[in-house]
């Protein structure tokens, strides 16, 4: 590991973490990045913007979000005492909604009328569509045509909400290729549209600005272990497709050299086959979507899709900064299988009476693996970013029932 | 190396001794399959073509329309690779040594490529300039100030969106020609009127002395002369593409006559250009 004074200070001003992030985007957006990162600064500190937050994540997302003890879980691993932090209780279902409501507030302030997003899932799209609603403004969601298809729940809630959604059948139809879409919409409708990003990637300031918004799951969980425990939890564990969530639960802790923290990427069928989407145990350095980052590429330098049972895994790259932290050494990544998240996926409806989203479900797939030889008192928060009940068909057909 | 002179600067300056505009015609390299891009490549300067833009296909071409994307896909599906680009470029140079070519792309297959391999290659195959759309200067110390060193020109895009504040910036680097990107959008969409950009590339000309190519929604022989009467190029592409995937049959394949079909369009758009008034 590095030698550096804090983990906590990037991006530097070019919006680069190390040699990665930076802002890779056509000349059409630059001046745009530039007003958004100049917004951001503005308001990000801002009392009444905060204080705007603040309300609205109380009132109508619901936080703070409780930091559960899973004593059934932890009595089955037999080792750590293993720790929730639920923010699958979070109206709309997951975490996004953190970042989607602190960048429509930006919106707002900027004067933008139209918003455009893209989702893999569809959990990103509904958060969207549900803060569009909340605030009275057009909003266009790009999906693949794919995604669509195994994800029909919430294409029918974002049009509940209002949103339009447009498939999105080129390249592959995937997450991918909705952000491509995105972008070009954004080129394209440049006065009047803000492009509201669902993770911790795209050009500087999206990567810093997201992972801030999401950083209240963090500082929350950090506040309610000293309640529970009054100290620092020994292990950080959360999932990672883009990284958000788990940016949110590490960032306030990145500089607690005590905590060990671990993401989990998606392995999909295995490493060893073509069907992941683990970007930084499988691939390389690139540069896509505004940023460089480990993506999933060929020898060419062109990008193919990743492959995981969880469609909010399945992007080919990460958040740059999380290929800072894997670089420097502070943040340690694994992958999970697709049938380790799915048996996880089991044991917590079963033991805890919590259907979580295959998302979170390698996270705990992974808790199951170290908790066992771990002692009784060291003490585990594990990110349980999203409800399940989006993904029951999936699971379903994937355990051979016919609903 | 000079990126003062350059085939495209010699091109350019030809072009202003004629007194007319230039052409310049995009095509992906690889489209619809190696062989028969390279028949396209071999006629575009016979045809009519002052310059080249050579595609370099990229899996995620975030600023082009659907013609460039499926123009893309096709190549890639085909086996392109940035080594074949490269490669068609140096067997072009034995038969024309005058023409210039930029390559135009994304950064991604460069950055895989390495970027000192990229740039000993490509000036060794006779590669004058690169586009590369998601450099912009705020990106550009890792290829783009690298590519002026090695004398390849390195042409900085301006959009409708930079403004007075950003344009010192965008031309401070700027050699060959600088390409005006005439509508906020992707690739083969709609166009601006010439008087809409005539006003433009005052705003550019009031800083910079280099040629102007404008591009992005030229699609006819009537609009490449319209835009030529104003600009000192008219950069064609989608249309381009288009006729390649209206000549393709059941699979996929090139049909007989493709690439005459192609240069025959290219054909029409010179005599546009040509016929235009400067």
């Amino acid at each position: 590991m590095s030698n550096l004074n804090t983990y906590r200070a990037g991006a530097d001003e070019d919006g680069h973490f190390g040699i990665f992030g930076g802002r890779y985007v056509a000349e059409t957006l630059m001046p745009l990045i530039l007003d958004l990162e100049k917004a951001y600064a503005k308001y990000k500190d801002d009392p009444e913007f905060t204080d705007e937050l603040s309300y609205y994540l109380k009132h109508y997302v619901g936080r703070p979000s409780p930091l559960y003890f899973a004593q059934r879980l932890t009595e089955h691993l037999g080792g750590a005492k293993v720790y929730f932090k639920r923010d699958e209780l979070n109206h709309t279902g997951a975490h996004k909604i953190n970042s989607t409501m602190g960048q429509i507030l930006l919106a707002n302030r900027m004067g933008k009328k139209r918003i455009i997003a893209e989702t893999g899932a569809g959990q990103h799209g509904v958060a969207t569509a549900t803060v569009c609603a909340l605030f009275g403004l057009e909003c266009v969601v790009y999906m693949g045509a794919t995604d669509i298809e195994r994800q029909a729940p919430n294409v029918f809630r974002m049009k509940l909400l209002g949103a339009k959604v447009v498939p999105v059948t080129s390249g592959t139809g995937t997450l991918k290729d909705a952000m491509n879409e995105a972008l070009r919409d954004w080129v394209t409708n440049v006065e009047n549209t803000y492009y509201l990003i669902g993770t911790v990637a795209g050009p500087h300031p999206y990567p810093t600005m997201v992972r801030d918004f999401q950083c209240v799951i963090g500082d929350e969980a950090k506040e309610q272990m000293d309640e529970a425990e009054s100290r620092l939890p020994d292990t950080l564990v959360a999932a990672i497709g883009g990284g958000s969530n788990a940016m949110g639960l590490f960032h306030p802790f990145l500089d607690d050299p005590t905590v060990d923290i671990i993401g989990v990427e998606a392995a999909g069928h295995g490493l060893d086959t073509d069907m992941h989407c683990a970007s930084l145990t499988g691939g390389r350095p690139g540069v896509l979507h505004g940023n460089r980052t480990f993506l999933l590429q060929d020898d060419d330098g062109q990008i193919y899709d990743g492959h995981s049972i969880s469609a909010g895994l399945d992007y080919p790259g990460i958040g740059p900064e999380h290929s800072w932290l894997h670089e420097s050494g502070r943040v340690n990544y694994v992958s999970v299988t697709d049938k380790e998240a799915l048996d996880a996926f089991q044991l917590c409806s079963r033991l805890e009476g919590i259907i979580p989203a295959l998302e979170p479900a390698h996270a705990l797939a992974h808790v199951a693996k170290i908790a066992p030889d771990l002692p009784k008192d060291h003490l585990i928060i594990m990110n349980l970013c999203g409800r399940g009940d989006k993904d029951v068909f999936a699971v379903a057909e994937h355990l051979g029932v016919t609903l | 190396m000079n990126v003062n002179d350059t085939r495209i600067t010699r091109r350019f300056d030809a072009l202003k001794a004629e007194g007319r505009s230039g052409l310049v015609v995009f095509v992906t390299s690889g489209d619809p399959d190696y062989d028969t891009s390279v028949e396209i490549l071999n006629g575009l300067a016979d045809a009519g073509a002052d310059l080249i833009e050579l595609g370099m296909p990229f899996s995620d071409p975030m600023a082009d329309g659907p013609a460039i994307q499926v123009s893309s896909q096709r190549a890639l599906k085909n086996g392109q690779t940035l080594t074949k680009t490269i490669q068609s470029v140096r067997d072009y140079r034995t038969r024309d040594n005058d023409t210039p070519i930029i390559l135009m792309g994304y950064y991604n297959p460069i950055y895989a490529y390495g970027v000192d391999a990229f740039l000993g290659d490509a000036t060794e195959a006779g590669i004058d300039g690169l586009i590369i759309v998601d450099l912009p200067p705020e990106e550009e110390r890792e290829l783009c100030l690298p590519a002026i060193e090695a004398g390849v020109n390195f042409i900085y895009l301006t959009a409708p969106t930079t403004n007075e504040e950003r344009l010192p910036r965008v031309l401070a680097h700027a050699s060959g020609f600088i390409y005006y990107v005439s509508i906020t959008g992707i690739t083969g969409a709609g166009s601006a009127t010439s008087a809409d950009i005539a006003a433009q590339l005052d705003r550019i000309r009031a800083q910079s002395d280099l040629p102007i190519a404008v591009g992005f929604g030229i699609t006819t022989p009537e609009k490449a002369a319209d835009i030529a009467s104003v600009a000192d190029a008219a950069v064609v592409g989608s249309a381009v593409v288009k006729i390649i995937a209206d000549n393709l049959d059941d699979d996929g394949k090139a049909k007989p006559g493709l690439a005459d079909k192609v240069l025959g369009f290219v054909g029409e758009l010179a005599a546009g250009v040509r016929g235009a008034a400067k």
